[in-house]
């Protein structure tokens, strides 16, 4: 039986996938923008290959599957896909770290799941751990930031590190992470865990410059933008407000339970708002309309989630940012979720 | 059905079509544990071939004296008796790698594979086809664990047989091939999700084999018989 749509105020709205992905992805410029003027040009680099290849690695797989590959391209997902890993590999990476995974994020998560809408996982998330576990030393070895640095890098000299390993006056990776003593720099995130292994306090780790006057140099502007660029989403109407709200106050109580229990072991609420990747999972990545919760009460629960992986991760795990860990368990999740918190249908009672 | 016909039928059940890792999925879990190289990989697939062929063989020879109800118990102490002679006999002659394999060894006694075997073809089959279907059962699985095996250590280390002296003596060790170099090693193939990922690819490449063969055959005209069907279901 079909149902004609006879005359009448219909309004559609006039979403379309590659108007939402675009809409994502011009909020996406902030977090870029900060993480470019803290980090130099090596994100920027890393964007523009990840996307490239993404986008090859793209059309390359709807071709082999008979797809109609101009429909699917202009769509955005993979430019999106591609945004997101080069966003969150370390800018000074090789790279052929962000090549293998936009292929593997786009081959293995996205078309081998069926493409997009049938994909389980988070495909720049999950592209992220295959990273993190295959290469842990090349995706741990963050850049500290510009105004740390004892070497200042141009664009040139970062386009020569990610491609040979090497500055162009000859300084490795290692050399470029030193400070003036000749110490590695870690992110924040990281130096907090190692110190707090050696007996420190927080309060006496956070006195490390890495951690500057506030937060930490560089990565608080960061996930300012990010999460400047989450409020235009919200505002737009491009993503579901519940997500991000009731993650960040998640991780907010989690933290401030830690906290308040034992602050010497614990670093402050504002510190894990404003560290690592916790504004870009939050408003970019929790959000995505395929591999989060469907419902209402699915998305509080899932953002919930993540917030307590997150948190356990950060505090008690081996690696130093949980993000992807935590979104790939909770995505894991997901249909066990939507299946327990089922909308009532309308004109039925709640569950017997 | 002849004799021939029969074995021939058991190969290709064995090798390819009921192929016990790549269509049964069973004993997944040495299949995935060892296969990190080609060399460990040949060892566990050599110690299951062993203990399939002696205990389908074994199996059948008493197949009319077990009581039906307590079958399995007897079952499962034959094989453990093989696995234990094969245990001994790598751990006086493959030391090294007997040690690599570790724990996978003595456990092959719970490989599903083996008392599948038995318990499907062995009880109900005479000496000679029984430790044919044995042996080819134990090929297959041993060919799947050497693919994956050599796929592994390729993405992982750049390598083929790494520390094949540890299974076939000293001389071997000029069987190592190094096909790359890297600074990096891709750690993901050497751990557990990667095998679990390219056994996935193994099995899609199986079925992508099956189904193109099966396209390329001439359909057999299926004979048209006319009748009306009447379908009260609605």
């Amino acid at each position: 039986m079909a149902f004609f749509i006879a005359s009448s105020p219909h309004n559609h709205i006039q979403a379309e996938t590659s108007a939402l992905m675009r809409l994502v992805i011009m909020a996406a410029i902030p977090g870029v923008i900060a993480q470019w003027y803290f980090f130099g040009w090596g994100s920027i680099i890393q964007i523009c290959l990840a996307i490239t290849f993404a986008v090859l690695a793209e059309i390359t797989f709807l071709a082999i599957r008979d797809k109609n590959i101009k429909a699917q391209i202009t769509d955005f997902s993979a430019v999106l896909t591609g945004l997101l890993i080069g966003i969150s590999v370390p800018s000074i990476a090789p790279w052929w770290i962000t090549v293998i995974g936009s292929v593997f994020a786009i081959m293995v998560v996205k078309q081998l799941y069926g493409g997009l809408g049938f994909n389980l996982f988070n495909p720049a998330m999950a592209a992220y751990v295959m990273l993190l576990i295959s290469f842990p030393v090349q995706m741990t070895s963050w850049q500290p930031a510009n105004e740390l640095l004892t070497h200042d890098i141009s664009f040139f000299n970062h386009l020569w590190l990610i491609l040979t390993g090497y500055t162009w006056e000859g300084f490795s990776v290692e050399q470029i992470r030193m400070n003036i003593d000749g110490i590695t720099m870690a992110t924040p995130l990281d130096t907090l865990k190692t110190d707090l292994t050696l007996g420190l306090t927080v309060f006496e780790s956070i006195s490390n410059p890495v951690f500057g006057e506030n937060f930490s140099v560089g990565w608080e502007w960061v996930n300012a933008g990010f999460f400047l660029g989450g409020i235009f989403l919200i505002a737009k109407k491009a993503i579901d407000w519940v997500i991000p709200v009731s993650f960040l106050t998640a991780l907010w109580l989690f933290s401030f339970i830690a906290f308040s229990l034992s602050p010497d072991s614990s670093a402050s609420t504002m510190f894990h708002w404003l560290a690592g990747g916790t504004m870009l999972g939050a408003f970019f990545i929790l959000t995505d309309p395929v591999s989060a919760a469907t419902t209402r009460k699915g998305r509080v629960t899932y953002a919930a989630l993540v917030a307590l992986l997150v948190y356990i991760i950060r505090k008690f795990g081996g690696y130093p940012d949980a993000i992807a860990f935590a979104v790939l368990i909770a995505n894991m999740a997901v249909p066990l979720i939507d299946q327990y918190t089922r909308p009532r249908t309308y004109g039925h009672k709640g569950a017997e | 059905m002849t004799e021939r016909s029969e074995y021939k039928e058991l190969s290709w059940q064995g090798l390819w079509k009921n192929n016990p890792g790549l269509v049964q999925l069973l004993g997944l879990c040495p299949l995935l544990a060892v296969t990190t190289t080609l060399t460990n990989a040949i060892g566990l697939g050599l110690a299951t071939l062993l203990v399939l062929v002696c205990s389908n063989a074994t199996i059948s020879a008493i197949r009319q004296w077990v009581p039906k109800e307590v079958r399995i118990p007897i079952f499962v102490l034959i094989i453990a008796a093989f696995v234990t002679c094969v245990q001994l006999l790598m751990n006086a002659f493959t030391f090294g790698l007997y040690q690599s394999l570790g724990i996978f060894l003595p456990l092959i006694v719970t490989n599903c594979a083996i008392i599948g075997r038995a318990e499907a073809y062995a009880s109900k089959n005479p000496v000679k086809p029984a430790s044919f279907d044995g042996l080819m059962m134990g090929v297959g699985f041993a060919l799947v664990l050497m693919t994956l095996g050599a796929i592994r250590e390729i993405l992982g280390q750049g390598t083929l047989f790494d520390g094949a002296e540890l299974l076939l003596g000293e001389w071997a060790s000029i069987l190592r091939i190094e096909i790359f170099t890297s600074d990096t090693s891709f750690l993901l193939a050497i751990l557990p999700p990667g095998a679990f990922i390219a056994m996935g690819f193994l099995i899609a490449a199986k079925n992508a084999i099956d189904s193109s063969i099966a396209a390329k055959q001439p359909k057999a005209e299926a004979k048209t018989i006319e009748r009306v069907r009447v379908n009260f279901e609605g």
